[in-house]
């Protein structure tokens, strides 16, 4: 059983839990969002050495389904605000692919101009959770001290906080805009960005090349872009990947509680239209919902795949 | 016993911490309880009052908002508001709703029960689902009913609550018609379990797919650990071995993040309880963030932090008592 | 002891058949780099009472061939063939639950590494009485005074209160007697021992061996000790097999083995053992080259590519195994301490004294 470490003096009051968070990524992550394709034991490491055809796959939907929401102005599909260019609740139909809703407007249309919004804000939240949670845990992972300790005593109460509750309350004040929802995301996301970006840094700037690096008189900084930020890049890559799919799932989350994007398409808020129409018409529910799963599944998998991959190059070291 | 006392103390710190954090951003924000009240009228910079001629309109709405703010305490220092609410919240006075003047205390003890059975319900459909899935799957380890296991846990997991709801709408309540979609809280006992089903179901599913997940990795192993051949050697059977030898050692990760799970779980109480109707803490929440009402947010939000630092610490409790060696390293120091 | 079943006093009626005969036995693995070929055609007897020493390096197959014989290997992937009979009747081809009954009442190991062989979050009582309550369909007090007594037989001190505790709580060394005590508790008639003592301390290594022995006596137990170290087994086996890849290369009464050692491996082996009567900074004497590969085998004898006594023909043909003098089995074509040993020895050392030669075997 591995051992929880002692972690910043304020993290002794909180739930063991968010301590606990760090030591057990491995296990967790491994554990839970482990993809399939892997067998216990050693044929175990064997496979998942290897990113597979399955990974593709998925990197395939990913990228078919980007192409789609950027390019989706210029494409020959309908506009997803026109009202009765289909009758109500029409089903898959040769006219209207998915169908339409109970404004007759186009289910399909709608579906890819809603994975604009999703996407974008998927990605730009944690990108910029990965700009800020990333500097500050490799700040903190380097320079240790009262540092550290300030800054994981902050994402550890952020952790504690019940993430929804947080998420609600900056929507609600701030406004609902698409960049107020991406900032809110976004600073819910830092939290645990820091925390693994710390726990790289920490791991990495006690290996012997940092030493030497530092012996040959290099200063901190460049130590810290040139020899720790790459090796610690990586792993974040695969958390980047799976913290996209949690950030579009929370934003759907949102829309569904109806504190979404105004006047906006996304996903959530479709599901949410459709929610009222599911004896007659579930399609109108169920296509949005179909895509904003695949795209989380996909996002899980590549990015789950990513990290058992470099995972074992780190023991190989 | 000076473990307990350590985490209590521990836990009040953090209560302090995180009150203090929400009372700030509830207050920095802007756009307090008095745009509910007051609608168009509101002035949110009142320095605009203090302007030679003002319209009528303005005017109007300069008092009201100065009469509002006076009523709800809200023109004093944010430190004195602060420590006074400290210190009637620690008599267990947190205050009154500024929509209705009923005490927050009584909302949050009347609608925090629904919450705490959802969650209970659904931590023991998680287990039960969870705990045989993934002995057999560890005793067959890498056989298709792994695989196959592994693989529905990694799909259900990424679905979204919310779609998982509906999903469950939709299937067992509009088609098939088992269960009902609306919760009432006023029907009998039996109809309530009935009603609470759904709701539990669908949060425990990607919990149970979780825990699978985390106890099957756990079992394989321990499976190879020595004690297990030498059970073997012994002639204990099989289903001996995996009750008996193997599962408790592999439970401590499951039991520790069954508390960490507590947080999201309630994150995805407060969807569920919005789509299925139910009064429980979590709608109060909702619905007192969509109001601005500042007071019912803030006690909900202390009750609740308290709560997921408690169960964790209970948790780490039943951690220690289920593993020896902790638990002698716990009488030591 | 009462509880136990009346085996330990039926020596006055032994039969003629040995408690267990294994012939040619092979256990192959399946692995990604191909068949491990882990145990290669072992063949022995074992009679009641006496103590079978199997010693070799590791990866020489003596765990793997313990574990055949018990029948505890993996399910999957592995091939297994010859004879493995007990009391007379054949017990190679029966499957896991079959081999249950035969398990902890009629053969039982003890392993290694007490720290990892005992279930750290049981009760040592349990741990030693559900295998009295599953076999012997005792009561609980029953096994309870039982597992006492045990422990008290194999040296624990205060066991009443030993039975309450974890492992974790106990020293290395009665842990061990602790794995013992569980694997005597339904009185076995053959007791596996894999390296019983390796991973204690050597001020505790001869208790346990001498506890082992003890309980051997007493319960006219066969004992099969398995062990990398030639001093292990020096004062304490009635019999020494010496395995080398997969394969016994010799076999004999212990006091013969020692005095006229034949094979080349033995005879390294044995050298390999510091002795207190070297004088100081004498250098060890380490078997050169590398362990065998068991997955392609080179033809000939397995040990030839680190033999000092290896000619042409042991790189071609496979020696067998064969008891050229009374109960002393050797698979060696130029076996030590013979004429064609020693001239082989010397045609060797002649060829590397040579000054163009790289170094010796």
């Amino acid at each position: 059983m591995p051992e929880r470490p002692a972690d910043s003096a304020l993290s002794e009051g909180l739930p063991d839990a968010a301590v606990f968070h760090e030591a057990q990524a491995e296990v967790y992550a491994d554990a839970v969002v482990a993809a399939p394709g892997g067998v216990a034991g050693e044929v175990d490491d064997v496979v998942k050495r290897r990113l597979g055809p399955a990974f593709w796959v998925a990197v395939g939907w990913l990228v078919l389904v980007t192409a789609v929401a950027a390019l989706a102005p210029v494409l020959p599909i309908e506009e997803p605000e026109r009202i009765g260019v289909g009758g109500r609740y029409e089903g898959f139909t040769g006219d209207h692919w998915l169908g339409t809703d109970k404004l007759g407007r186009d289910v399909f249309a709608r579906t890819v101009f809603g994975a604009r919004v999703s996407l974008v804000v998927g990605f730009a939240a944690v990108a910029g959770g990965l700009v800020v949670g990333g500097l500050l845990g490799l700040l903190a992972g380097y320079r240790r001290g009262w540092f550290e300790r300030v800054v994981m005593g902050f994402a550890d109460v952020l952790l504690s906080f019940p993430a929804v509750i947080l998420a609600l309350a900056i929507v609600t004040f701030l406004g609902h805009d698409m960049w107020k929802i991406v900032l809110a995301l976004g600073i819910l996301s830092i939290a645990p960005i820091t925390r693994l970006a710390r726990a790289n840094t920490l791991q990495w700037s006690q290996r012997e090349f940092v030493l030497a690096a530092r012996t040959l008189g290099a200063k901190d900084r460049r130590i810290l872009f040139r020899e720790v930020l790459p090796n610690v890049l990586m792993p974040m890559a695969s958390l980047a990947l799976i913290g996209v799919a949690i950030v579009i799932v929370a934003e759907g989350t949102l829309a569904f509680l109806n504190v979404g994007i105004e006047n906006s398409i996304s996903w959530g808020k479709l599901v949410l239209e459709g929610k009222d129409s599911l004896e007659q018409a579930p399609h109108v529910a169920f296509v949005p919902s179909a895509a904003m799963f695949f795209t989380v599944l996909a996002l899980n998998f590549a990015g789950d795949r990513l990290r058992a991959h470099f995972d074992v190059k780190e023991g190989l070291l | 016993m000076r473990f307990v006392l350590r985490r209590l103390t521990n836990l009040v710190v953090v209560l302090v911490v995180v009150s203090f954090l929400t009372f700030l951003l509830m207050n920095l924000l802007p756009g307090g309880p008095e745009v509910n009240y007051l609608g168009p009228l509101y002035v949110s910079d009142l320095s605009r009052c203090e302007a030679g001629d003002i319209d009528p309109q303005l005017a109007e709405g300069c008092t009201q908002t100065i009469r509002l703010r006076e009523t709800l305490g809200l023109d004093q220092p944010f430190l004195e508001r602060y420590g006074r609410w400290l210190g009637n919240a620690a008599t267990g006075d947190l205050g009154d709703s500024y929509k209705n003047g009923v005490p927050v205390m009584d909302t949050i003890t009347e609608s925090l029960p629904t919450s705490l059975w959802l969650m209970l319900y659904a931590q023991v459909i998680a287990f039960t689902l969870a705990i045989p899935v993934a002995i057999y799957s560890a005793y067959r380890a890498g056989r298709w009913f792994d695989r196959g296991a592994t693989t529905v846990s990694f799909g259900v997991i990424a679905v979204p609550v919310f779609i998982l709801a509906i999903l469950f709408i939709f299937l067992f309540g509009v088609k098939l018609g088992w269960f009902p979609t609306i919760y009432d809280p006023t029907a009998s006992v039996g109809e309530r379990i009935k009603g609470m089903f759904l709701p539990a179901l669908t949060l425990g599913l990607g919990l149970g797919a979780v825990y699978a997940r985390l106890l099957r990795t756990d079992l394989v192993a321990t499976l190879q650990e020595d004690f297990i051949l030498m059970a073997r050697a012994k002639g204990m059977s099989t289903r001996h071995i995996l009750l008996r030898h193997a599962l408790r050692p592999s439970t401590f990760s499951l039991i520790t993040v069954a508390g960490i799970q507590v947080g999201a779980l309630i994150g995805g109480a407060l969807v569920v309880e919005r789509i299925f109707s139910m009064p429980g803490l979590g709608s109060v929440v909702t619905e007192s963030v969509f109001r601005r009402d500042y007071q019912v947010v803030q006690g909900a939000i202390l009750v609740i932090t308290s709560a997921y630092v408690m169960v964790n610490i209970v948790v780490d409790l039943i951690y220690g008592y289920l593993d020896p060696r902790v638990r002698h390293a716990r009488a030591a120091g | 002891m009462s509880a136990e079943p009346d085996s330990g006093h039926r020596f006055a009626e032994a039969s003629d058949a040995p408690l267990l005969e294994v012939a040619d036995v092979k256990t192959h693995f399946r692995t990604e780099r191909g068949t491990v070929r882990a145990v290669d055609g072992v063949s022995f007897s074992l009679e009641r009472g006496k103590t079978l020493g199997i010693v070799g390096e590791s990866g020489s197959g003596k765990s793997v061939l313990a574990r055949s014989i018990m029948g505890l290997l993996p399910g999957h992937n592995v091939v297994r063939a010859g004879s493995i009979r007990f009391e007379g009747r054949e017990i190679g081809d029966l499957g896991p639950k079959a081999m249950q009954e035969f398990w902890g009442a009629q053969m039982a190991m003890v392993f290694q590494d007490p720290m990892t062989s005992l279930n750290p979050v049981m009760k040592i009582g349990r741990q030693i009485t559900e295998s009295l309550r599953y076999h012997l369909d005792v009561s609980k007090g029953f096994a309870s005074e039982t597992a006492e007594a045990l422990l008290a037989s194999v040296g624990i001190p205060e066991p009443k209160r030993r039975l309450k505790e974890y492992p974790h709580q106990l020293s290395g060394g009665m842990r061990q007697r602790v794995t013992i005590a569980i694997a005597l508790a339904c009185g076995p008639k053959l007791l596996f021992a894999d390296e019983p003592t390796t991973a204690l301390d050597v001020t505790v290594q001869a208790q346990i061996l001498d506890l082992l022995e003890q309980q051997q006596r007493e319960r006219f137990m066969a004992m099969i000790l398995v062990t990398h170290d030639l001093g292990v087994v020096a004062g304490r086996a009635d019999d020494i097999a010496v395995m080398y890849a997969g394969k016994i290369v010799e076999k004999a009464p212990t006091r013969v083995l020692f005095t006229e050692m034949r094979h080349p491996y033995s005879e390294a082996l044995l050298n390999s053992i510091p002795k207190l009567a070297d004088p100081s900074h004498t250098r060890l004497q380490a078997i050169g080259g590398r362990p065998p590969d068991l997955v392609r085998p080179p033809p000939g004898c397995s040990f030839a590519p680190r033999c000092p006594y290896a000619q042409e023909r042991c790189r071609v043909e496979e020696p067998p195994l064969v008891e050229h003098e009374s109960e002393h089995a050797y698979a060696c074509w130029f076996p030590v301490g013979t004429r064609e040993g020693e001239e082989a020895l010397r045609r060797n050392r002649a060829a590397s004294a040579a000054p163009a030669s790289a170094g010796g075997s």
